[in-house]
């Protein structure tokens, strides 16, 4: 028996995302942001995107080059205190931005990835984040419903995947590339390492390659990657 | 651990006074997630030999010392970006993992800042309409999840108004969850009664803490600590 090779090329595998696709795009600040995958949605243009991710980076990296180029519609996110851009567009009204509780943004991505349709929380009930969900009555306790979050593509970054797609992460780079791996129709993961079938443990996999569609190996990393210095 | 460990100028500055009394709070064997800002300096006051887990919302358990750039991994950042190391037992997990240590009710304490408490419990430090709405991060959780928040804010704002009020003017970031706030000026508990006054500091006057808050602020019948 022997495993499929999802090795695809950079421009093969981000030209599968379309004008109009919900993206799930990793990463807390720097760690796990697939840099790479970014400048090549960039490079390649699709419009009208509606882009799911914990943060907008910072002013002048990530998400923010598509965010100046005019190729985001909307933001799912938790913070975007780091990029001002990102504010001026939302205050402006250049981008639609819907806030969400960052362990319910998690969750959220985690029940898509579960086949889970919606999940029942108290979190944010008493709050403006609460207002317009719908509510269901469990036990004598009115909760709010969560809607899964099932996205087009997600874009990942890992520290080291073999050809099929097993993935690990690195420290902190883990965040929300864990649940995006598994939330999306085509899961698109670039990675630090190449590493052969066979030669990453089978115990230390942190996201099963039946997850993954597309392995893109990183030649090198640019400086997006590297410790920002403020 | 950081510059705040060697003490010198806590004396002199209320808001360093403000710190190292609020890590007192934080006892042997806590799991405790420190905000950015003044509740993150809290570290520098914590003995080196007590055993104490701290948790950062983007993945980790077993935070150790923020490194220099020079020496940092850029895979391993806290909430507030700074880049820390790891210690002997650190663990690292995806978002979901953490955020299900927050709400299921595994910190023991949250320490974080406020634009405005009332008297309730009630906190707002996330949003002002027309001028701050960067999103509340993972603050809504652990404000309305952690065991004990704890707030640690200067008693007034920048123009000198009381942030501790009847009731809340700006969105809040979870109701009814503030059980202790550190200022500049007092310690002050909130209660079924509203706020009630702890301690006061070093040098400031039992009048004006009462002027400076902006609700009934209950006064003890005995004498008052200092710190």
């Amino acid at each position: 028996m022997k495993l499929q090779d999802k090795t695809t090329s950079l421009e093969q595998a981000v030209a599968r995302i379309r004008d109009g696709a919900t993206v799930l795009v990793g990463g807390f600040g720097v760690p796990g942001t697939p840099f790479t995958l970014l400048q090549e949605l960039r490079r390649q243009g699709q419009k009208n995107l509606t882009l799911v991710k914990n943060d907008a980076n910072e002013t002048g990296m990530g998400v923010d080059h598509l965010l100046r180029s005019g190729q985001v519609r909307k933001l799912v996110v938790t913070h975007i205190g780091l990029n001002a851009n990102a504010i001026a567009l939302m205050n402006s009204g250049g981008i639609e931005v819907e806030f969400c509780a960052q362990g319910i943004l998690a969750e959220r991505i985690r029940a898509g990835g579960a086949g889970l349709p919606a999940f029942l929380t108290d979190i944010g009930i008493g709050t403006e984040l609460a207002q317009g969900k719908r509510t269901v009555d469990l036990d004598g306790r009115s909760l709010l419903v969560e809607t899964a979050i099932r996205a087009d593509a997600a874009l990942i970054h890992a520290a080291s995947a073999d050809g099929f797609g097993n993935l690990t992460y690195a420290a902190t780079a883990r965040n929300f590339n864990a649940a995006m791996a598994m939330a999306a129709d085509v899961v698109i993961a670039e990675t630090e390492t190449l590493a052969p079938l066979g030669s990453l443990a089978p115990d230390a996999v942190h996201t099963p390659g039946v997850f993954v569609d597309h392995v893109v190996a990183l030649p090198a990393l640019t400086e997006e990657y590297g410790v920002v210095r403020r | 651990m950081s510059a705040d460990s060697q003490n010198a100028p806590v004396k002199a500055d209320p808001r360093a006074r403000m710190v190292a009394r609020a890590a007192r709070e934080i006892a042997p064997g806590m799991v405790v997630n420190l905000g950015i800002g003044l509740p993150t300096r809290v570290i520098g006051h914590l003995p080196d030999d007590m055993p104490v887990c701290l948790h950062t919302e983007n993945g980790m358990t077993g935070i150790g010392p923020t490194l220099p750039y020079e020496r940092a991994d850029r895979n391993l950042i806290d909430a507030g970006g700074a880049y820390v190391s790891p210690i002997p037992g650190t663990a690292y997990f995806d978002s979901t993992v953490s955020f299900a240590m927050v709400r299921s009710g595994r910190l023991d304490i949250t320490m974080l800042g406020a634009f405005e408490v009332a008297e309730n419990g009630d906190l707002a430090n996330w949003k002002i309409p027309g001028k701050f709405s960067p999103g509340a991060g993972g603050g809504m959780e652990l404000a309305q999840k952690a065991r004990r928040v704890i707030v640690l804010t200067t008693h007034v704002d920048r123009s000198g108004n009381p942030k501790l009020l009847r009731r809340c003017t700006l969105p809040l970031t979870a109701p009814n969850c503030v059980s202790r706030i550190f200022t500049d000026m007092a310690v002050i508990d909130v209660t079924a009664r509203g706020f009630e006054l702890v301690e006061r500091a070093e040098g400031v006057a039992l009048a004006d803490v009462v002027a400076a808050t902006g609700a009934t602020l209950h006064l003890p019948d005995e004498e008052i600590p200092v710190f």
